[in-house]
C-alpha cells in the first residue's frame, strides 16, 4: 500500500496550482517527426498494429500542418509543434515533496478549496487512476473492480492486456481524422485511461483520473477511452490541475464514451489548468475533443463540466445519439477571468428516433476575459420525435469582458422539437444592495450570486466535486469585484 | 461563364463609360476587394448554409449602360402595389434606375440619380454617406455591387417633413431574352425630424434566369422615423442576394419588416447600426417557402453607443423541400452598456424534406446591458389542432388557421393598410384560407 500512499500524496496533497515536482523524467527529445511517434511507441512496448494506427494519424495531421482551426473566437501566438517535448515519463523513484515545503501563497489557495488534509483522507473513497506527465504511475481499487469485471487502468496497460477491447473500440467516436488536435493526440498520445463496464454492472464507486501537468514544456496528449456494455452503469470523474508556468503549455486530449444498449456513462470534469497571471502570462491551452456516442438504444451520455482554468480552453464535449430512445446532457460552468479565453460549447446530433438532448450552460465573465457558447443541435431526416432544450445563461462582471453566444440549430425532421433560449446580463445592484445591507460584503455576495446562477449545473456534479468546484468559483472570481 | 476576368472587362468598359462619376474611385477599391474574394463560398462562415456560387457558373448579361426598356405599360401595371395612385413609385429596371419611369407624389422628396447628387448641393451627404457600409460587408458579392455602381439612386426625404404615402420601389427584371444579373444601388437618407415608409418588391417578367445583387444605404438622422417593408415573391427561377446597411446617426426610430413568399434562393443581410444612443430599432420577418426555395435571412444589430433598444422576431414556415436560414447577430461594443436588445427566432416545418438552419448570435462586450435570444423549431402545435377538430373544423382548415395566426405576428407589423392587406392575401391564398 506504499505505493498508493505516494500517489494520494502526489495527487491530493499536493493538489494546487504552480508547483513542480522535481521528478526525474525520461523524455523524449523536442520536436515531432515519424521518429517521434516511433520512440514513443516503442517506449510503451506497444504492437505493431498500434504504431501503425499512431503513424497513420502522424501522416494526416503532417498533411494538416500549419491548418489549426481558425474557427474558434480565440486568439494566441502560433504554437511551435517542434518546440514540444511529447513524451515524459517520470521514473519510478518518486521523490516527493511534502507540504512544508509548499509556497505559502499556494498553500492559502490551498486552504481556501478546503481541501485539508483529513478530506483528503476521506477523499480517499474514490478509486485514482493518477496520472503524472503521460504515465500512470498506480491504479487503486483495481482488485475491487476487478471482482465485477470492471477494468478499470491506463491506455498503456490496456494496449498490452486488452488489445481486443482497444481495437475495437479506439478511435471509432473520435476517428484519427476528426480535427488537426485529435489527429495530433492520435499520434503522440502517452497515457490515459481506459475503463470497461461489462454488461448489466453497476460501478460501484465513482471513477476517477486526476490529470497534473508536470515536466516543463511538456505537451500532455491523454487518450480515454471508456465504454459501458449493455445495461451497465458509471461516473467517471476527471480533475485537471497544471503547476505555475510563465511559457504556455499545450493539451490536447482526447475522451472517447461509447455506451451500448440501456447503458449510461456520466462523466464529470472540474477543470482548473493553470489560467496565466494576471497579466496573461502564461497558462494552459486546453484544446480537447471529447465525445460520446449513445450506440445503443436507451443509453445515456451525460458531461458535466466546470471550466474555471487554462489561458484559452477549446472544447465540445458531445453526444451522437445514435440508439433510438438515447439521451445526451450537458451541463457546464464556464469562468474566465483576467485575460482567460474559453470558446466551449457541444455537439448533440440527434441520428436515432425519439432521442433527447438537454444543455445547460452557464457562462461567467471577469476581469477581460472573453467566455464563449458555441453549440450546435443537429437533427437529421431520420431522427423522428427527436427533442432538444438548450440554455444557455452568461453573466458579466465587469465592463471589459465579453460574453458571446453561437449556437447552430439544424433541423432536417419535422417532427423535432427544439428549443433554445440565452440571456446575457450582469448582477443586479439591488442584488448587492440586498445582500450588502444584511452585512455581507460586496465580495461575498458576487460569489452568492454566482453560486446560485451555476447551481444547476453544480447540482449536477458527484458530492466530492461539488464543494470544490464551489469554492473554485470563488477563488477564481477573487479580485474581480471593484 | 462570368469569370472574373469577365468582369473586369465589364469594369474597365463601365470606367470608361462613366469617368468623373465621382463614384470611380470607390467603384476601383470595391472591384479590388471583389478580384481578390470574389463569390462567397460555403467554406465562408457567413455563407455556411446557403451556396450561390453555382449560380455564377451561367452566363448573365448585365447592362452597363442605360437602355430605354421595351416592356409595355401592361407589365409595369402588372407589377404595380395596392395603393399606387398616391405612393411615389421608383423603377429599377434589370438594376438600373428608371428616371423616366419613375414619378415622385411628395414635396418631401428628392429623388434623382446617385451621380447627380454626387456633384451637386447633396454631395456632402453622398461622400460622407455613400459606401459607409463596408465595413459590414466584407465579402466579395457586396463588393461586386459597389464596383458596379452606376444607374443608383439617391432618395433624400427633408428635414421636418413627412410625406402622406409611402415610397413604393420596383425592381424589375427583363429576363425575356436571356440570363440577367441585375445590381440595384440606393442611397437614402432621411433627415432631421422626418419620416418615411418606404416598400419595395422584385418582379422578374420572362422565363429566363435572374440574378438580383442588391445593395441599400439608409441613413437615420436625429428624431427620424423610418419603416422599410421588403415584400420578396418573385419566381422560383429568381435568386437573389439584398443587403439592406441602416445606420441611425441620430437617435431616431427604425422599424424594418422583411416578407419572403417565394423565389429560388433568396439571401437577405439586414444591417442596422445603432450609431446614436437613446435609439430604437425593430427588425421582423417572414419567411414562408416551398417548393425547392432557400431563404436566408442575416440580420446584425450592432450596438455601438449606449441606451438603445432593439427588438428582432423573425418567423418561418417552411414546406416541401425548402430550406430556411436564419442568423441574428448581436454586438453590443464596450461603450454601449444599458443597451437592451432582443432576439427571437421561431420556426414551423410542415414536411419531413423542409429544413431549418437558425444560428442566433449573441457578441457582448458590455456589462449593464440586458440581452437575450430565443430559437425553436418544431412542427404545429398538436392540442391546438385536436382543440379546433374537436369543434367540427376540419383539420385543413384547423391547420390554415394556426398557422396564419402563427404569420400575424408579423404581418400586424405592417403599417400601411393597403400593403398589410396585400401579404395578407398572399398568404391565405396560399393557405387556401379564406379570413372573411
Amino acid at each position: 500500500m506504499n505505493e498508493i500512499s505516494t500517489i494520494e500524496k502526489t495527487v491530493l496533497s499536493e493538489y494546487k496550482y504552480g508547483f513542480v515536482s522535481d521528478i526525474e523524467a525520461d523524455e523524449a527529445p523536442k520536436g515531432l517527426n515519424e521518429d517521434t511517434v516511433r520512440f514513443i511507441s516503442a517506449k510503451k512496448n506497444e504492437p505493431q498494429w498500434m504504431l501503425e494506427w499512431r503513424l497513420k494519424a502522424y501522416r494526416h495531421w503532417s498533411r494538416l500542418a500549419g491548418e489549426e482551426p481558425k474557427w474558434p473566437n480565440v486568439k494566441y501566438p502560433p504554437i511551435n509543434y517542434q518546440d514540444i517535448i511529447y513524451y515524459s515519463a517520470p521514473k519510478q523513484k518518486v521523490d516527493l515533496n511534502s507540504l512544508d515545503e509548499m509556497d505559502p501563497e499556494l498553500r492559502r489557495t490551498f486552504e481556501k478549496l478546503g481541501i485539508s488534509l483529513n478530506e483528503q483522507k476521506r477523499l480517499t473513497g474514490v478509486a485514482v487512476d493518477a496520472v503524472i506527465d503521460s504515465v500512470s504511475i498506480g491504479t487503486t481499487f483495481k482488485v475491487q473492480l476487478a471482482e465485477l469485471g470492471v477494468i478499470f487502468c491506463s491506455m498503456s496497460e490496456a494496449i498490452q492486456e486488452h488489445p481486443e477491447l482497444v481495437k475495437q473500440y479506439l478511435g471509432t467516436v473520435v476517428p484519427i481524422t476528426d480535427n488537426y488536435f485529435a489527429s495530433l493526440n492520435s499520434a503522440v498520445f502517452s497515457d490515459g485511461s481506459f475503463c470497461y463496464i461489462p454488461k448489466g454492472v453497476r460501478c460501484p464507486m465513482e471513477l476517477s483520473t486526476y490529470f497534473r501537468i508536470n515536466a516543463e514544456n511538456t505537451g500532455q496528449f491523454e487518450r480515454t477511452l471508456i465504454v459501458a456494455e449493455e445495461g451497465s452503469y458509471v461516473s467517471y470523474l476527471e480533475g485537471c490541475t497544471a503547476p505555475m508556468r510563465d511559457e504556455n503549455q499545450l493539451h490536447a486530449a482526447v475522451v472517447e464514451l461509447v455506451a451500448l444498449d440501456r447503458a449510461e456513462i456520466k462523466y464529470s470534469t472540474v477543470q482548473n489548468w493553470y489560467p496565466g497571471d494576471k497579466e496573461g502570462k502564461g497558462g494552459i491551452y486546453n484544446f480537447v475533443t471529447k465525445r460520446g456516442i449513445c450506440r445503443g438504444e436507451s443509453s445515456k451520455i451525460s458531461w458535466t463540466q466546470v471550466e474555471t482554468g487554462s489561458a484559452i480552453t477549446w472544447k465540445y464535449p458531445s453526444v451522437i445519439l445514435k440508439g433510438d430512445n438515447s439521451v445526451g446532457e450537458f451541463y457546464s460552468v464556464a469562468v474566465t477571468n483576467n485575460h482567460q479565453q474559453a470558446d466551449t460549447g457541444t455537439k448533440m446530433m440527434h441520428l436515432g428516433k425519439n432521442t433527447k438532448s438537454r444543455i445547460v450552460s452557464k457562462g461567467i465573465s471577469a476581469g477581460v476575459s472573453n467566455n464563449s457558447y458555441r453549440g450546435l443541435v443537429h437533427v437529421s431526416k431520420k431522427a423522428n420525435n427527436a427533442r432538444n432544450f438548450s440554455q444557455c445563461d452568461s453573466l458579466l462582471l465587469g465592463d471589459k469582458c465579453g460574453a458571446h453566444t453561437f449556437p447552430y440549430i439544424e433541423v432536417k425532421n419535422n417532427s423535432a422539437i427544439v428549443e433554445h433560449e440565452a440571456t446575457t446580463s450582469k448582477i443586479g445592484e439591488d442584488q448587492i444592495f440586498y445582500c450588502n445591507q444584511r452585512g455581507i460584503d460586496t465580495e461575498t455576495a458576487v460569489a452568492l450570486v454566482v453560486n446560485g446562477f451555476a447551481r444547476e449545473v453544480m447540482n449536477q456534479l458527484p458530492m466530492e466535486f461539488a464543494i470544490e468546484a464551489q469554492k473554485l468559483l470563488a477563488i477564481s472570481l477573487e479580485g474581480s469585484v471593484g | 461563364m462570368n469569370t472574373i476576368e469577365y468582369f473586369k472587362e465589364r469594369f474597365d468598359l463601365l470606367q470608361s463609360v462613366h469617368k468623373d462619376s465621382g463614384l470611380d474611385i470607390i467603384r476601383q477599391k470595391a472591384f479590388n476587394t471583389f478580384n481578390k474574394m470574389g463569390i462567397p463560398t460555403t467554406r465562408h462562415e457567413e455563407w455556411k448554409y446557403t451556396r450561390i456560387s453555382g449560380l455564377f457558373n451561367k452566363e448573365y448579361q448585365f447592362p452597363v449602360t442605360q437602355t430605354a426598356t421595351s416592356l409595355s405599360q401592361k407589365d409595369l401595371d402588372a407589377v404595380r402595389l395596392p395603393g399606387h395612385e398616391q405612393a411615389s413609385e421608383l423603377f429599377f429596371i434589370n438594376g438600373l434606375f428608371s428616371f423616366p419611369l419613375s414619378v415622385v407624389r411628395s414635396e418631401a422628396l428628392v429623388v434623382m440619380p446617385l451621380e447627380e447628387a454626387a456633384k451637386n448641393e447633396y454631395k456632402d451627404i453622398v461622400s460622407k454617406n455613400f459606401g459607409h457600409s463596408s465595413n459590414y460587408l466584407k465579402d466579395g458579392i457586396n463588393a461586386l455591387n459597389t464596383a458596379f455602381v452606376q444607374g443608383a439612386v439617391f432618395i433624400h426625404v427633408k428635414k421636418g417633413q413627412i410625406p402622406e404615402h409611402p415610397i413604393y420601389i420596383y425592381n424589375i427584371t427583363d429576363a425575356r431574352s436571356g440570363n440577367i444579373l441585375s445590381q440595384p444601388r440606393s442611397l437614402m437618407h432621411i433627415s432631421e425630424n422626418a419620416q418615411v415608409q418606404i416598400v419595395e418588391t422584385y418582379t422578374t417578367i420572362g422565363l429566363e434566369e435572374s440574378f438580383t445583387n442588391q445593395v441599400m444605404e439608409i441613413i437615420v438622422e436625429k428624431d427620424a422615423r423610418v419603416e422599410y417593408y421588403k415584400i420578396q415573391n418573385d419566381a422560383s427561377h429568381t435568386n437573389q442576394v439584398s443587403t439592406t446597411h441602416i445606420r441611425q446617426v441620430g437617435k431616431s426610430y427604425t422599424h424594418t419588416v422583411t416578407i419572403s413568399l417565394d423565389g429560388g434562393i433568396v439571401r437577405n443581410n439586414l444591417n442596422v447600426v445603432l450609431d446614436a444612443e437613446y435609439c430604437e430599432a425593430h427588425l421582423y420577418g417572414l419567411y414562408f417557402q416551398q417548393g425547392q426555395s432557400h431563404i436566408d435571412n442575416h440580420t446584425v444589430v450592432d450596438n455601438v453607443k449606449p441606451n438603445c433598444f432593439s427588438n428582432e422576431l423573425y418567423k418561418g414556415i417552411i414546406d416541401d423541400n425548402a430550406t430556411g436560414v436564419f442568423n441574428g447577430k448581436i454586438f453590443v461594443q464596450p461603450q454601449a452598456q444599458k443597451t437592451n436588445a432582443y432576439q427571437s427566432n421561431k420556426n414551423v416545418l410542415l414536411s419531413d424534406t423542409a429544413s431549418v438552419n437558425s444560428k442566433p448570435q449573441l457578441e457582448i462586450f458590455a456589462n449593464d446591458v440586458k440581452c437575450s435570444h430565443g430559437c425553436t423549431v418544431g412542427r404545429l402545435n398538436e392540442e391546438g389542432l385536436f382543440y379546433l377538430q374537436s369543434r367540427g373544423i376540419s383539420e385543413k382548415i384547423a391547420r390554415s388557421l394556426l398557422l396564419h395566426a402563427f404569420a400575424v405576428d408579423i404581418l400586424e407589423h405592417i403599417k400601411p393598410e393597403p400593403i398589410r392587406k396585400y401579404v395578407d392575401k398572399l398568404i391565405s391564398e396560399r393557405l387556401e384560407f379564406d379570413i372573411t
